[in-house]
């Protein structure tokens, strides 16, 4: 039997949502067992064995909250060293991808990212060129790591207690230089864009920042609903990270997508095409978007968004 | 301060990508200097220039036409670059393209940063330069959104997934910028002039002491298939009735 291991994210006291969802799927591969490493581990174990991680090696330490990446590697590595599992999986976040990608050199072992699906120990798949082409990779070696993107397994709750190791890692000084000194993180309101069943996401065709509120005067006209944005118009200062949706930023699959003045670029549609329901309005016939569109619209955003905050108002009573 | 710039040349992201095999097709056609890497060449000569000394060095593996990515960053401002091309690296996985670039950087200098895109616009992969920072024993600070250099040390506001953390790293360090940190300056045609005379160093595997084995790639591509598509449905034009046939929409998928 194989043994795969997660790394389970933690923000703030927090799992990461997306490390059950690895867990499950781990336990269809194997023996799961997990690693969580910051304040709120032990507590964060507890959960993990709930959806079947059988043991987490945990540490509360403050000193993987503080600084980024070399810690966690250092430890990982001795644990790994005394464990020798099969398989490394790590869900494709900011903190995680840096952790892999020190420990694909650290380890010697070849790193697949973009993982959608995981057949075996030794073969899993991803998407390229937009999501048109699947590709199967087979992966050599011990361990093999994989960064998952989000949302791409569902997790289960199987019940279950894991064994907690405590992890006494030693970390050296000179894994202490890429120190977090401010965090500076927004409060989101309504439904979290993950989660929400209604995501209204907007582009470059919205034309300027201030239309956004159209798109948040929707969101609450429809209620449960959050909004989103491209890449463009996050870079361009538009409206904060957290609403970037795509390749990098966040994975949706809500009930209804509804993209405005979006184009349909693949950093984007990487983001979104697992919606089980697209809705497009964009002035150019020709856009992208509407090839994986419900309903595609030809037409100005700006015009039609007020026009639809009354008609789902009046629809709603 | 000495920098050292990643780059990497890529198909044209304009162009519908061709495959070749296995892998992405790379020569023969269309290609540009990673969009994302624009932004870490930027950034690399805006801190030469506010540190008012320094080289920036550009470094990237890559058939032999990837010399036009290094021309074009030369032609921006940096100083000279370093291309390693051999056949033994053609489908490198991130483990062995940030071995052999952290080989080439140790045989080009010492630097006090290296500047990598967050993640390729062909490949996504997004940890090489992690990667690359463990083999050079170096920290690194992803997702630059601000950068400050000083004495000894950099000051980066890093992109999370709900806001940005402060972040203070000693130097020597690598970084990777996110688009957006900055405004890439357009190459005028003198720096285009200049760029033809800059040294353009062409390595293989063999001139950076590394073995067979270190370039070996541990993961090949064993099946490939179209995605099931998703089809396109009714596409309509405004004629003043869409936001009632949107609102239909939602209505039948039950979310209003």
């Amino acid at each position: 039997m194989s043994t795969i291991w997660v790394y389970a994210e933690i923000h703030d006291g927090k799992l990461d949502p997306a490390s059950l969802e690895l867990v499950t799927k781990a336990k269809q591969l194997g023996d799961v067992e997990a690693v969580v490493l910051g304040s709120g581990a032990t507590e964060a174990a507890a959960t993990l064995g709930k959806y079947g991680a059988e043991i987490v090696y945990a540490s509360d330490d403050q000193v993987y909250d503080d600084f980024i990446a070399q810690p966690h590697v250092h430890a990982l590595a001795e644990l790994i060293g005394d464990n020798a599992p099969d398989m490394l999986l790590f869900a494709m976040n900011y903190d995680s991808r840096d952790i892999a990608g020190r420990l694909s050199a650290r380890l010697g072992s070849t790193l697949m990212s973009n993982v959608m699906e995981i057949e075996s120990v030794d073969r899993a798949k991803t998407a390229i060129i937009g999501g048109s082409i699947i590709v199967d990779v087979a992966l050599e070696g011990e361990p093999k790591i994989l960064l998952a993107r989000p949302k791409s397994f569902v997790a289960e709750e199987t019940g279950g207690e894991a064994t907690v190791v405590p992890v006494e890692a030693e970390i050296p000084e000179d894994a202490k230089k890429a120190k977090r000194v401010e965090r500076h993180e927004e409060a989101a309101t309504g439904p979290k864009l993950e989660d929400a069943p209604v995501v209204l996401s907007g582009g470059r065709g919205l034309q300027e920042p201030d239309n956004f509120k159209h798109l948040d005067e929707l969101a609450s006209a429809i209620g449960n609903a959050a909004v989103g944005a491209t890449r463009a118009v996050v870079d361009a200062g538009w409206v904060p990270y957290a609403y970037q949706i795509g390749q990098t930023g966040k994975t949706v699959k809500p009930s209804v997508y509804l993209a405005f003045g979006i184009s349909g670029a693949t950093q984007h549609i990487v983001g979104m095409k697992g919606s089980k329901r697209i809705i497009a309005i964009n002035k150019d016939e020709e856009a992208p978007i509407f090839q994986i569109s419900d309903l595609g619209v030809v037409g100005d955003a700006l015009k039609i968004l007020p026009q639809l905050i009354e008609e789902v108002k009046s629809r709603k009573g | 301060m000495n920098i050292a710039v990643c780059v990497k040349h890529i198909p044209d992201p304009n162009v519908p990508p061709e495959m070749d095999g296995k892998y992405l097709k790379r020569e023969g056609v269309q290609g540009v200097l990673d969009p994302g890497d624009e932004f870490g060449v930027e950034a690399a000569l805006q801190i030469k220039e506010a540190q008012g000394s320094g080289e920036v060095t550009l470094v990237s593996m890559g058939p032999a036409s990837a010399q036009e990515a290094i021309r074009r960053g030369l032609s921006m401002g940096a100083d000279k670059g370093v291309l390693i091309t051999d056949d033994k690296l053609k489908g490198s996985d991130a483990l062995v393209t940030a071995r052999v670039l952290a080989a080439a950087i140790k045989k080009a200098g010492e630097f006090d940063l290296i500047i990598a895109g967050v993640e390729s616009t062909d490949g996504y992969t997004g940890t090489m330069p992690a990667t690359l920072a463990e083999f050079l024993d170096l920290p690194q600070v992803t997702f630059a959104k601000t950068i400050e250099a000083g004495d000894g040390s950099v000051k980066v506001n890093r992109q999370t997934a709900e806001g940005y953390h402060v972040v203070e790293c000693a130097l020597p360090a690598v970084l990777t910028v996110t688009a957006g940190v900055n405004e890439p300056r357009y190459a005028s045609f003198k720096g285009i002039m200049a760029a033809k005379k800059k040294p353009l160093e062409n390595w293989s595997v063999a001139d950076l002491d590394l073995s067979d084995d270190d370039v070996a790639i541990k993961q090949d591509v064993a099946e490939q298939t179209p995605a099931e598509e998703r089809k396109a449905g009714e596409v309509i034009t405004d004629d003043g009735t869409a936001a009632a046939k949107i609102a239909d929409f939602l209505q039948e998928a039950k979310v209003i």
